[in-house]
């Protein structure tokens, strides 16, 4: 059984500047968001007990296969991405019918992972919406998985309790960056990773239109307006000073 | 007339989201709804904030199975000429927005902490976008619409009617998850959003013997003490409820004293509306310095011990 894992390739959010409150989108590199490193992780954790291969879906523009090289280096085996300039940002329900058409070309999928959230959309919609059209049972915010024959056991990470369920595969599940840190990877697997088997789709190929209208509209897109003083303090006595003249502490 | 559908597992969240649902509800005219599943007392205190309460009690039907849970979401909708479905962005809500959304065939926002409705009828909502380095406005623009808002945004509603409980009878379609077993958290009852006063330490603080000292910093100056993310979720030395950012708690406190801490924008997002923010790292080009009215360059191993003893 394969376990496939959902890989979002994101704007390094360390490279963004600002400019008059609006992001600057040129020349930012392209990354894998931690949680999808965290992922990968615990897919590569079990592909011995599942007997398969670990295989990476994604969907987004031409710098994909290079991104997506790093997954393959940090243990994957394959890669099944689709490529089109316009999946950049592209909305959540878009972005689900695309990966559920893209896993549906895999065979003996067994479980798909997620990443609770993507760096930098973080909306956890994407997992739900590709469980519903694959018509799969799904668990999310997942910090433990088992995999025996048929069935998973998973445990629900939730604000107040820890819930561990029996879930039959194939299944999808979304799991949090605690689930297991990620590996770097070594030289040789980066250089083992150019070789390592890709299919690159194009939405024509899945039959896939990206629809006119849009689910959702995007008014407005802008930083806070921040204004910090910004002042290098040099001592535990300075820093006493802004206490007492913040009115924190009084003498 | 159609309707706005409030459903939550969390009676308190689900309190909230009345409020929300009023609002939108008198703007755009649409009747507020409650859903209540498997819950009695829950119906019974929804009746008292809000006029129409739906009850569901079907044994098989589990809030584990997301699936199940969608599916009869998507059915209450149906039967209710439902518009616009409100859940809680906790992480059942969050993870049963996209499925609802999915079956729905409608657009989904998560995440939501602001809602403001336009004279077009348009729901403009506000959430984190770029990992939180800017503040994004959406609308849904499906007939339908799934929006997922965040818990303590919104006042619960008080209690102050009578309002009337319905059964309805719904298709439970399980898809097979079931519970093995619950195990309850550690529960923190600290509340970082409403403190006056946050001390927050990051991963600089290296040994897990020198939180007493942090402790022992916010006690001097009436704080609480908060975290990053790792700190909480890796090395778990503090509860998850302390933690500060996009998947943590946003704060506005007086000051915020940042020890150790980085400032990724995914944390900075749960800080930024501090009045007045102070750092102390090792490394002067950290972003932290990008966010803080005053930044000193130090060790925090040797500063907290100094501070406390000036301070005391
Ligand atoms: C989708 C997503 C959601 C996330 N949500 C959150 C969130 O809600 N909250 C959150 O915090 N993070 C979140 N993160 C993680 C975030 O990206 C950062 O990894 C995290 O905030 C870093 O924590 P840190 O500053 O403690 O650690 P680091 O980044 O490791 O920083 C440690 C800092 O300590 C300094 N330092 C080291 N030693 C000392 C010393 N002795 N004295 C003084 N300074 C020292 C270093 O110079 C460094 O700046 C999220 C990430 C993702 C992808
Ligand atoms: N374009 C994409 N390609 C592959 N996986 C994705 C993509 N977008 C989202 N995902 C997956 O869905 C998870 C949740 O994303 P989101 O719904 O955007 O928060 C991510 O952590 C990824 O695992």
């Amino acid at each position: 059984m394969n376990i496939i894992v959902a890989i979002k390739q994101v704007p390094d959010l360390d490279y963004i500047r600002i400019r008059d409150r609006r992001p600057i989108m040129e020349d930012v590199p392209q990354v894998i968001g931690d949680i999808d490193k965290s992922a990968l992780a615990a897919a590569v954790d079990l592909k011995e007990s599942a007997g398969g291969n670990v295989i990476i879906v994604s969907a987004g523009d031409e710098n994909l296969e290079d991104t997506i090289k790093e997954g393959l280096a940090a243990g994957a085996d394959e890669a099944v991405l689709v490529k089109d300039a316009r999946l950049a940002g592209m909305e959540s329900s878009v972005i689900g019918t695309v990966l559920a058409a893209t896993i549906s070309k895999i065979e003996n999928g067994g479980l798909i992972i997620f990443g609770e959230g993507s760096a930098d959309n973080y909306s956890g919609q994407v997992v739900s919406r590709v469980a519903q059209i694959l018509g799969y049972p799904q668990v999310g915010y997942v910090n433990w998985i088992e995999i025996e024959e048929r069935v998973a056991q998973a445990t629900r990470s939730l604000e107040n309790e820890e819930e561990t369920v029996e879930i039959p595969l194939p299944a999808v599940m979304s799991v949090v960056s605690e689930i297991k840190e990620p590996k770097i990877p070594s030289v040789s697997s980066i250089l083992k990773a150019r070789n390592k088997p890709k299919r690159v789709y194009t939405l024509d190929d899945l039959g896939i239109e990206i629809p006119e209208n849009r689910y959702v509209r995007t008014v407005i897109n802008l930083a806070p307006v921040s204004q910090r003083k910004g002042i290098l303090i040099k001592s535990v006595d300075e820093l006493v000073k802004v206490f007492e003249s913040e009115g924190i502490i009084r003498r | 007339m159609a309707g706005i559908l409030v459903y939550s597992e969390n009676s308190k969240n689900a309190h909230e989201l009345l409020t929300a649902a009023t609002i939108i509800g008198s703007a755009l005219g649409l009747e507020v709804r409650a859903l209540s599943i498997n819950n009695d007392t829950q119906a019974e205190d929804l009746a008292e904030r809000c006029g129409e309460v739906y009850r569901i009690k079907e044994d098989s039907l589990k809030l584990s199975d997301t699936s199940a849970m969608a599916s009869i979401l998507d059915q209450v909708v149906r039967k209710l000429n439902i518009s616009v479905v409100l859940l809680s962005s906790n992480r059942r809500g969050k993870e049963l927005a996209g499925r609802v959304a999915q079956i729905l065939d409608s657009g989904c926002l998560t995440d939501v902490y602001g809602i403001e409705v336009r004279d077009d009828g348009n729901i403009d909502c506000f959430r984190n976008g770029l990992g939180g380095l800017t503040v994004v406005s959406q609308v849904i623009d499906t007939e339908k619409k799934v929006i997922a808002i965040v818990p303590k945004i919104f006042e619960a509603m008080g209690n102050k009617i009578t309002g009337v409980i319905r059964d309805v009878e719904v298709d439970v379609r399980s898809s097979g998850v079931n519970v093995v077993r619950t195990k309850t958290k550690v529960r923190d009852a600290v509340d970082i959003e409403t403190s006056d006063i946050i001390v927050a330490v990051g991963q600089g603080l290296a040994n897990k013997d020198d939180l007493p000292q942090v402790e022992k910093l916010a006690q001097l100056l009436e704080g609480e003490v908060a975290c990053t993310k790792p700190v909480a979720t890796d090395r778990q030395w503090l509860s998850e409820e302390r933690i500060i950012g996009l998947s943590g708690k946003k704060c506005k406190p007086n000051l915020a004293i940042l020890l150790g801490i980085s400032g990724q924008v995914q944390f900075t997002v749960g800080i930024r509306d501090a009045k007045t923010i102070i750092a102390v790292n090792t490394d002067e080009n950290a972003n932290v310095k990008h966010i803080s009215d005053y930044m000193l360059v130090a060790d925090i191993k040797d500063i907290i011990p100094e501070l406390i003893e000036k301070i005391s």
